[in-house]
């Protein structure tokens, strides 16, 4: 790629970042991750990362395949304890307090750090006990509040008025973008405070992707979102702070005009103008 | 051109439709033989009567079915005893059911074809089933009733079939009196025997007690007369009619009406008589207890011991075999222990059955129903409760057997569960234990159900360990009954597989059982196939409702 190229590459990215500027203000950490490394066996996966995260804003984790950023992201609600070679050192404090103490109480911890996967993963279920799954395992089983807690989440994930004449049909038999939406509903019908997107686009078709991005949009108002994100121009149009990413180790994370405008670092600079990755 | 023949690959694709229809033929000659052997047994055949002259002794009549026949060359015939002339190439018999085995001493005869003077079939022959000694064929005299002839001739038969059908009704009343409310007195004595007995170990039998199972006992007694009064008086009737017959022979047989199951007329009857016949004879075989010594009436309690049996298996086996499996492929650390307990599973299922039969006779019946009765049941000693073989052990025993297959299906689909499907779960806050049983087990449901069913075909077909572990030849009741609670564990019980041994080997009669071996095994078979069926769509159902993401 010749420099005029690159140069013509930023400045397009600078125009979809524009409106951006306007929404910024002071920021409250909502997550802060303390010198956190993570082993796969022998083979360490994550090296010494350090970022806060602030609240009611998006973050994106880009970088190529492989550098991390899934896994930095699955440490965020400790879906890693589910792998069990991964040995973690280092902390995660969620609104001042490390997830990863002794004392914390690992499904109360995922109940106020919702995620959202790769690929659309709907129960074999109908969409309304799909959307309150979150709800009937803590407990509540009246029928008025499932109700009110459903339409809301399906409200919120933008799928109220294309479902609610079927919220009793089986959730495999919707479409891939309605799944995943659902799968979002899903999530925020148990009204977490982080929501994490584990590349939730990456498996859809461009409309359901807009879609999807347009939902991040208005989540916003509500939830601190984390998202990992192959595609830079996903990362530039939904994130208001963006975490560039390479193996295992965070190079730069900054606000996502200045990020993708004018990187500090060569590497970062070299992976959104398309040198490698 | 044969090298090019066999590159073409034609060969190998013959060899295989080869495989595959030599298995089809097989299959279909199995069920073929029993069906045909097995469904013709209840259809009423001709009586034929034969003018018989065996040389140099006197012509003599037989009257019978014609059941089987046989060509032996003349060589053979000769070197076996059998005279032959010159110009006889083959000598031809028959098989011919004359009956009458009270007497005549056997059910069938063989006859030599040459010695048949004439054959008929007149329209008078009756058969009649009897409650002993086998069907009798002969010709209807008379109809007597308090031993005064009350019709003779033409009208006899009339007369005989009203008279049978009043009998039977009498009958059926005597069976019902027996078998519900005398069994049910005699329970509830036994019971209270046990009782008395219970207190008495217990040191705890005080006059009050003594007096209060006194009179209880005095009230079953008092009701117990009763009823034998009313039997003497139904038996008396049942004794007091007769009808007066002669055999091929000539001889006259004069047999109570109480003894009759039925008589008929073959020859006479309409082809529209005939499937009615049939039709009376297939919901007897279904539903009647068996008579004389198995080879007669129904197999009901045969059936209902094997449905009742795998049910009970059933309903052991899945929920152990679930949360083994569950554990395995769960909670158990994957590593050297699980793949050792993994292959002495899957050994589990190559044992032979009858090492389970030992097995459960040696250990539950005798070691675990010994304790039991002697924890539980001290007023029954020396009578064994549990302590014998009965329905549970052999429940148990045959759950054991079928276990590896619940275990290895269940492990399997647990583990197609795509974990996508998991981390979603634990993603929203549920437990390990909350994702094992709001998402992953009623998933997993399908493949239960696989093991389930192959488990029943293991277990419905099995016979050998049942023997040792509480299938018996005839058992005097079901498991299952009206009395207090209901649903009796310790007692034996009948099973179809081990009535086709009983009634095809142990049999006094085993030519006149023989048929009823194919029919009872042709109802094996279908029950089988009817349980397993019946699992088939509880699991399809299950599929449709959990259909696993695709992709």
């Amino acid at each position: 790629m010749s420099e005029q190229q690159v140069r013509t590459h930023s400045i397009d990215m600078s125009s979809v970042l524009r409106g951006k500027e306007k929404s910024q203000h002071p920021n409250e950490t909502c997550i802060k991750v303390e010198n956190l490394n993570l082993f796969y066996g022998e083979k360490q996966a994550l090296h010494g990362i350090n970022m806060e995260m602030p609240k009611k804003k998006v973050t994106a984790y880009i970088g190529p395949s492989g550098c991390g950023k899934s896994t930095l992201l699955r440490c965020i609600n400790r879906m890693n304890d589910l792998v069990d070679s991964a040995r973690i050192d280092g902390k995660i404090l969620l609104d001042g307090e490390n997830i990863y103490d002794k004392s914390v109480n690992v499904a109360a911890l995922r109940r106020r750090v919702g995620m959202v996967f790769q690929k659309p993963n709907p129960f074999p279920k109908s969409i309304f006990e799909n959307v309150a799954y979150g709800l009937r395992i803590q407990g509540v089983n009246d029928k008025r509040i499932l109700e009110e807690t459903v339409e809301n989440a399906l409200r919120g994930a933008a799928l109220w008025d294309e479902m609610k004449d079927r919220l009793n049909d089986n959730a495999l038999g919707m479409s891939g973008g309605q799944q995943q939406r659902l799968v979002i509903a899903r999530a925020i019908a148990i009204e977490p405070e982080v929501l994490l997107l584990d590349e939730p686009a990456s498996a859809l078709d461009p409309i359901s992707t807009l879609k999807i991005e347009e939902l991040i949009n208005e989540l916003k108002e509500k939830y601190t979102i984390v998202i990992v994100t192959h595609n830079m121009q996903q990362a530039a149009r939904v994130s208001d702070f963006t975490a560039f990413m390479y193996m295992g180790e965070l190079i730069e994370i900054g606000t996502t005009s200045e990020l993708f405008t004018n990187p500090s670092k060569k590497q970062t600079e070299d992976y959104i103008t398309g040198r490698y990755g | 051109m044969i090298r090019l023949w066999f590159k073409s690959g034609a060969p190998w694709i013959w060899l295989n439709a080869a495989a595959v229809s030599t298995c089809m033929i097989m299959v279909v000659g199995v069920l073929g033989l029993v069906v045909v052997r097995g469904v013709g047994h209840f259809w009423p055949s001709q009586v034929v009567q034969f003018s018989y002259q065996e040389d140099g002794k006197q012509p003599q009549i037989i009257i019978g079915e014609k059941v089987d026949s046989s060509v032996t060359p003349a060589k053979m015939a000769l070197s076996t005893g059998h005279k032959m002339a010159d110009d006889e190439e083959t000598l031809i018999q028959y098989l011919i059911k004359t009956g009458n085995r009270d007497v005549t001493g056997s059910d069938f005869r063989w006859i030599e074809e040459r010695n048949i003077k004439a054959q008929s079939e007149p329209l008078d022959l009756m058969v009649i089933e009897r409650q002993e000694w086998g069907n009798f064929y002969g010709r209807l005299l008379e109809v007597k009733e308090d031993h005064k002839t009350i019709a003779t001739g033409k009208e006899a038969w009339a007369v005989a079939q009203s008279k049978i059908a009043h009998t039977l009704t009498i009958l059926k009343e005597i069976a019902h009196l027996e078998k519900k409310e005398i069994g049910a007195i005699n329970y509830a004595l036994e019971r209270l025997r046990l009782k008395q007995r219970k207190l008495e170990l217990k040191h705890e039998l005080d006059d009050v007690a003594k007096q209060e199972i006194a009179a209880e006992k005095e009230g079953y007694e008092a009701q117990y007369k009763q009823y034998q009064v009313q039997l003497a008086e139904l038996y008396q009737q049942t004794r007091r009619d007769s009808l007066v017959a002669t055999t091929d022979s000539g001889k006259q047989l004069e047999i109570p009406l109480g003894k009759v199951v039925r008589a008929f007329q073959p020859n006479a009857m309409s082809l529209f008589d005939k499937v009615v016949h049939y039709g009376t004879k297939l919901v007897e075989f279904l539903t009647e207890d068996p008579r004389e010594a198995n080879t007669e009436g129904g197999i009901f309690p045969a059936i209902f011991g094997t449905v009742m049996m795998v049910m009970m298996m059933s309903v052991i086996v899945t929920p152990f075999g679930v949360i083994a499996a569950v554990y395995l492929r769960e909670y158990a650390k994957q590593g050297f222990t699980t793949r050792l307990i993994r292959i002495a599973v899957n050994n589990l299922a190559g044992v032979p059955s009858v090492v389970y039969g030992v097995f459960g006779l040696g250990f539950f019946v005798y070691i675990l129903g010994g304790n039991i009765d002697q924890l539980f049941f001290p007023e029954s000693a020396p009578a064994p409760v549990f302590g014998t073989p009965g329905l549970l052990w052999a429940s148990i025993t045959l759950a054991l057997l079928t276990l590896p297959v619940v275990i290895v299906s269940t492990e399997e689909g647990l583990a197609r569960i795509p974990s996508s499907i998991r981390e979603g779960s634990l993603a929203l806050g549920a437990t390990k234990l909350e994702t094992l049983w709001l998402t992953v087990l009623p998933m997993a449901s399908p493949a239960m159900m696989t093991g389930l069913i192959l488990a029943v075909a293991r277990a419905a077909g099995e016979v050998a360990p049942l023997m040792l572990v509480g299938v018996v030849k005839l058992a005097p009741t079901l498991p299952l009954d009206g009395n207090f609670p209901f649903l009796h564990l310790d007692r034996k019980f009948m099973h179809l597989g081990f009535h086709i041994y009983d009634v095809g080997f142990q049999s006094p009669n085993v030519e006149a059982a023989r048929p009823l071996v194919y029919a009872t095994a042709l109802l094996l078979v279908l029950v089988i196939i009817g349980l397993n069926l019946a699992a088939i769509v509880i699991r399809n159902n299950l599929r449709e409702k959990y259909r696993a993401l695709e992709g």
